[in-house]
């Protein structure tokens, strides 16, 4: 819940702190790019959002050009190998492949020397992930398939994937969660997951918070007002939701007590960019 | 007027797609309770690895079969349930050996299978499977006729779409010339295939191809239970039976999803049956004007507390505003006939008076 804008307040954190971030999207997608008021670029292209700041959406069919052309140099071009049906459905039957692939691009964004001649490394990739349900597929795959490979350069590749999701020093997940019931049991068993994988979770930022502006007093004479006055019942929703989220909350500080949080709060208005930018001084990101 | 149990009336299997994050797990249970109620027995299957369902239904521990719901408490919350219902969650690994073990032609070629580990890790541990075997269970319960009607939850919005296309992708890879091309590469094949091989035994390694190939040949061996299993199903999914319902809420970017579904299953050459918009904040007809709400509730509240009242009342109502945007821009290409509509009631939806409150919502308002 949320991801898209948390991944791009970090992001735009991480640029104004003079790192050079790259936020990354998956299965093609641009919601982070269109939160930074930008359009997103074909293919693997890494735009170029503001100062310090880069946006690239993964697609898997791009992704696995850009992996044959690196690994398969030489007479038989890449453009030929994917363009061929067999691989392509192979590729696209075996499931996990289309994870694998993402996981192993991101790798190699994150990486300290690029695949391509030219390509400057950055200091911090932001990675829009999956749902939560989907996140340990994408993460595990590389172990997986690292094991059945055994030798060449998939076991290799898979190999230093897992070393860098592995190492907190490269590797942290921060958790986006709001204060719903659905919500916390989710983020708090993906952190269990995370962590039996050997995976670090730095943060969890929870998103989408009220306060309510009533006492018990307030709340009684509410409650006693009878009637069917709309303002009235949007305080009596305000007060609900923020007393649900109280519950919710101290749920996550209590089942996560060593992880650090961060309260992101709802924003009535909707998202703009300069909401972003709020939330990623929020997120620890300086003034702009 | 339309109702939603209208809609519904013929369906024997309804698939809820969706957005993450919009309530979809929620909507389908509270559909299917509200179906059971109406007096049919139903199935609710869930493939969402979370444990949703499970707690939105008391259950602890469900099997890969439906398990028998207890109702009193739904009665307790005010519902008549004159209908039965069953809820499960998919089990990928324990469905996709059901699956094989089924269709192979004999136990040696099936325990083969079982043992790969290409099968192994396409069974357990890796995004995807599970909609292979959502299909496969959906499949199996409609077969068994034990039910009136399935309701099935899925993953979010993209794999959703996946998720759809999953019996068509691996019934093109085992029912085409490429796998036989693959397994038994002859004349020009072989030389194309020789180069495809080349490429591959390069980059996975010897063990990983032999792997992969021998899973693919193993499999093969099934291929005619699989190629009619997926034609089975895609014939499920365009029966008109089958209804699909578009879960949104009405914030920005869950509404692009919907519209994006609703394209996806137009080019599947299969229709959404109703939209359901989730949790959305109604807008006041008198406006948002913080002194005319104050002013209002003066008497009743005093000043202080109606002016704090009025404040809310107005960010509310921005929040009412953008949503409103939205579900122009929903039912705007979606179409307005079947869109049913949840107002957010503050408290979560997650036990049996909370979806029974949400079943009245969605079978008792009509847009």
């Amino acid at each position: 819940m949320g991801r898209s804008t948390v991944a791009a307040a970090i992001a735009a954190a991480g640029a104004r702190a003079g790192r050079r971030t790259l936020v990354a999207e998956l299965a093609g997608r641009a919601d982070v790019a269109g939160l930074l008021g930008a359009e997103p670029g074909h293919g693997l292209d890494e735009v170029m959002l503001g100062r310090d700041l880069y946006h690239v959406s993964i697609d898997r069919q791009a992704t696995l050009r850009d992996y044959l052309d690196h690994e398969v140099p030489g007479p038989l071009p890449a453009g030929r190998l994917t363009r061929s049906r067999t691989f392509a459905l192979l590729i696209d039957a075996t499931p996990g492949m289309g994870e694998l692939l993402s996981i192993g691009k991101v790798w190699e964004l994150a990486g300290k020397r690029r695949r391509r001649s030219g390509a400057r490394p950055y200091d911090l990739v932001v990675l829009d992930g999956p749902a939560s349900g989907q996140l340990m597929g994408l993460l595990r795959a590389p172990r997986t398939f690292g094991a059945i490979a055994r030798m060449g350069p998939v076991a290799r590749q898979t190999k230093g994937i897992n070393r860098m999701l592995t190492d907190p020093a490269q590797t942290g997940v921060v958790l986006v969660a709001a204060p719903e019931q659905m919500a916390v049991t989710e983020a708090v068993a993906l952190a269990s997951d995370l962590r039996s994988d050997g995976v670090a979770v730095d943060q969890v930022v929870i998103n989408r918070t009220v306060a309510s502006p009533f006492s018990r007093e307030d709340e009684q004479t509410l409650a006693g007002a009878g009637g069917e006055d709309a303002a009235l019942s949007s305080a009596r929703w305000l007060d609900e939701r923020a007393g649900v989220q109280r519950q919710q909350m101290s749920r996550l500080t209590e089942d996560l007590d060593d992880i650090p949080q961060t309260e992101l709060p709802f924003l009535f208005g909707g998202i703009d960019r300069q909401a972003i930018e709020d939330l990623a001084t929020r997120l620890g990101g300086g003034e702009p | 007027m339309s109702r939603l149990l209208d809609q519904l009336d013929d369906s024997q299997v309804v698939i809820c797609t969706g957005a993450g994050g919009v309530g979809k797990t929620t909507v389908a249970a509270a559909v299917a309770v509200g179906l059971a109620a109406d007096g049919r027995r139903v199935a609710l299957v869930t493939i969402d690895p979370a444990r949703r369902l499970a707690e939105a239904l008391g259950l602890d521990n469900l099997g890969n079969d439906p398990q028998p719901v207890d109702l009193t408490p739904f009665e307790r919350a005010g519902l008549e349930a004159r209908g039965e219902l069953g809820a499960m969650m998919l089990n990928v690994k324990r469905t996709f050996d059901e699956l094989v073990t089924r269709l192979a032609p004999d136990h040696a070629t099936a325990d083969q299978i079982l043992a790969n580990p290409v099968y192994e890790q396409i069974s357990t541990a890796v995004a995807g499977s599970q909609e292979y075997t959502a299909m496969a269970k959906l499949f199996e319960l409609h077969r068994l006729a034990s039910y009136d009607v399935i309701v099935l939850d899925t993953p979010p919005s993209r794999s959703a779409v996946d998720f759809l296309r999953a019996p068509q992708r691996l019934s093109s890879f085992l029912g085409g010339r490429a796998l036989n091309m693959l397994v038994r590469p002859t004349g020009m094949a072989m030389r194309m295939t020789g180069l495809v091989f080349a490429v591959l035994r390069r980059i996975m390694g010897v063990a990983m191809l032999d792997d992969v190939t021998s899973f693919f040949a193993l499999l093969g061996g099934l291929l005619e239970g699989f190629r009619e299993r997926a034609a089975d199903v895609e014939a499920l999914l365009v029966d008109p039976s089958t209804a699909f319902l578009i879960v949104s809420s009405p914030e920005p970017q869950p509404a692009r999803e919907a519209i994006y579904l609703g394209d996806e299953l137009a080019k599947l050459g299969l229709r959404h049956r109703a939209l359901v918009i989730n949790r959305l904040h109604p807008l006041d007809p008198d406006g948002s004007d913080p002194a005319r709400a104050a002013e209002r509730l003066r008497s009743v509240l005093g000043g202080e507390l109606a002016a704090r009242v009025a404040s809310v009342h107005a960010e509310f109502q921005l929040m009412a505003e953008r949503e409103q945007a939205s579900i122009d821009r929903l039912t705007a290409t979606l179409g307005r006939s079947a869109t049913f509509g949840a107002v957010d009631r503050g408290a979560d939806v997650h036990d049996a008076d909370g979806l029974v409150w949400l079943c009245r919502e969605l079978f008792q308002t009509a847009d």
